[in-house]
């Protein structure tokens, strides 16, 4: 679990970089709730606290969560997401190792379905902002209410896949819409960078051998072959297949979270199956479905199909037939 | 027989119907999402259990066994019609909220299970009494969940109590945080399964405090949740 959080850090530091201080709250939050918690859950649960505290994996689960979330949120949108993930997402369902569903997208779908309004409030990257936020005036919007601050629609914005919805949605078509400012032509101010630190930590965890290339491979394989084929057939109305890939959280999920080792499936072959169908529902949830982004949601359910997956790969037992 | 004390210690907690039967469960996730709809819906559902129990307790002699469903049912249809139907005259608007779920108490599990295991073989009087203690049970759990959800998902207590109390009452709802934004989640179906969950364990917690002192009330617990 240590490398996953070191293969984490350059996209913590482009995040930072990009998209300001927000997020460095949103990591501290989460990270101090989900250890808060889950030494709580472990007591209440009768378990010994310092092994399973040690063994990072609440940690992971926070800090994916934090990446996740919009790069200036209330403080008690990390707060309580960190909660559900922890307490309802991992120990109802018995900890470590039992939990079906990811609980840091666990998490990101409740917040997602409960709050969509602060769900979708995204700091501009700082490259398109007139200046920059400090680290006292990030604090101040988010320890006080954020909604009501003045300055609010000035420093946010719709999401580059947000945005790129609501505008075919009008009926313009993605050359028109590509040239907007928070585009910069290929994926997104800002994203691209961020998207290119995760795909560099996440060869770090092949290199490391901590996770194997099955998952991500044919997670991104899947989004690049369903939105190629769209955008060879309507490539007005479909965005570019690098823009699928570059934006959004494709690369943190397709890494990140469709490798956690308890909720993924298991087999070779099961795994290059579960990867395709998640890359698949992403682009079905980002094309047809109601919110902008669909890797939490195509997680979640093909989570569900893992156990049936796991039992039609399973490799033939020496000697059976 | 048991003493009534005792039927009515089995409806609220023992064998409540929502918490422990685990029946009716569709009507009570559905409308919880409100106090007073779950209320409105309890007191419903706690008239059709006493007067069915009573009806079916009455013909227990005549209906053989053969035919003993179809006869359950079309008394509780029966009286489901009725209760609709004043439902419809004097509380209007809770009677347009609760909607399609008023007729679905006729296919409420805990009416039909409570007239098979205890009406069609207890006395008049016990049977009765057996509705309004699992009638009572069911409310608790309604007017809880509702109340638990109304709270999380809205930040209020008592929101449209005026449907079921008339306009004098429109001043009950608290506010208990202002400026809430709302816990969407909670109100919304997935909501209603977390917090039964949440209140099944609750009641499980009890229950294992409860029964700590005493070795021997385990098993007589276990024995009854069994029957």
């Amino acid at each position: 679990m240590l490398w996953v959080l070191i293969a984490l850090l350059p996209g913590c530091i482009t995040m930072i970089w990009q998209f300001g201080y927000g997020v460095l709250f949103n990591i501290i939050i989460c990270l101090s709730t989900a250890v808060v918690a889950e030494a709580w859950m472990l007591k209440l649960r009768g378990r010994n606290i310092k092994p399973f505290i040690s063994d990072l994996s609440a940690v992971v689960t926070a800090l994916l969560l934090a990446l996740a979330l919009p790069t200036i949120a209330p403080w008690w949108l990390p707060f309580v997401g960190t909660l559900i993930a922890i307490v309802i997402a991992k120990h109802l369902y018995g900890g470590l190792g039992y939990n079906p569903f990811n609980p840091a997208m666990v998490a990101f779908a409740v917040l997602m379905v409960s709050f969509p309004k602060n769900m979708t409030v995204w700091v501009l990257p700082s490259s398109l902002l007139a200046n920059d936020i400090g680290l006292a005036e990030t604090a101040q919007l988010v320890f006080s209410s954020l909604s009501s601050s003045p300055i609010i629609d000035s420093i946010t914005a719709a999401t580059p896949l947000d945005e790129m919805k609501t505008r075919l949605n009008l009926s313009q078509t993605t050359d028109e819409i590509r040239h907007a400012a928070i585009f910069s032509n290929i994926a997104g101010e800002g994203w691209q960078w961020v998207s290119l630190a995760y795909l560099a930590g996440g060869c770090l965890l092949i290199g490391k051998k901590v996770i194997s290339w099955h998952i991500p491979v044919s997670l991104l394989a899947g989004l690049f072959i369903a939105s190629s084929i769209a955008y060879l057939v309507e490539p007005s109305i479909s965005p570019s297949p690098l823009f699928h890939l570059l934006s959004g959280g494709a690369m943190l999920g397709a890494f990140f979270i469709a490798t956690d080792p308890v909720t993924a499936a298991t087999t070779l072959k099961g795994r290059i199956i579960y990867g395709l169908l998640i890359g698949l529902m992403s682009y079905i949830i980002r094309t047809w479905g109601g919110y902008p982004e669909g890797i939490a949601f195509a997680v979640l359910l093909i989570n569900m199909t893992v156990p049936m997956i796991d039992q039609y790969t399973r490799p033939r037992v020496y000697g059976h037939k | 027989m048991d003493s009534y004390r005792q039927i009515l210690k089995n409806g609220l907690w023992v064998n409540n119907q929502a918490f422990v039967a685990l029946l009716g469960l569709c009507p009570l996730l559905a409308v919880s999402n409100t106090l007073i709809n779950g209320l409105g819906l309890g007191i419903a559902t706690t008239l059709t259990l006493i007067l069915s129990n009573t009806l079916i307790s009455l013909v227990r002699q005549q209906v053989g066994g053969e035919i003993r469903l179809p006869v359950f049912v079309l008394i509780i249809a029966s009286i489901v019609t009725i209760i609709e139907l004043i439902m419809n005259a004097y509380f209007y608007e809770l009677y347009l909220i609760l909607g399609i779920f008023i007729p679905l108490i006729v296919t409420n599990c805990a009416i039909i299970g409570r007239a098979e295991a205890y009406a069609s073989k207890n006395p008049v009087g016990a049977s009765a009494m057996d509705g309004l203690s699992m009638g009572l049970g069911f409310t608790a759990a309604l007017v809880l969940l509702g109340a638990l959800r109304e709270m999380i998902g809205s930040g209020t207590l008592f929101a449209n109590a005026h449907l079921m109390f008339g306009e004098a009452a429109s001043g009950m709802t608290l506010t208990l945080i202002d400026d809430y934004e709302g816990f969407l989640l909670a109100i919304l179906p997935p909501g209603a399964f977390i917090g039964l969950g949440l209140l099944i364990a609750l009641k499980n917690v009890i229950d294992k405090r409860l029964a700590k002192p005493s070795q021997q009330t385990v098993t007589v617990d276990f024995a009854t949740k069994k029957a």
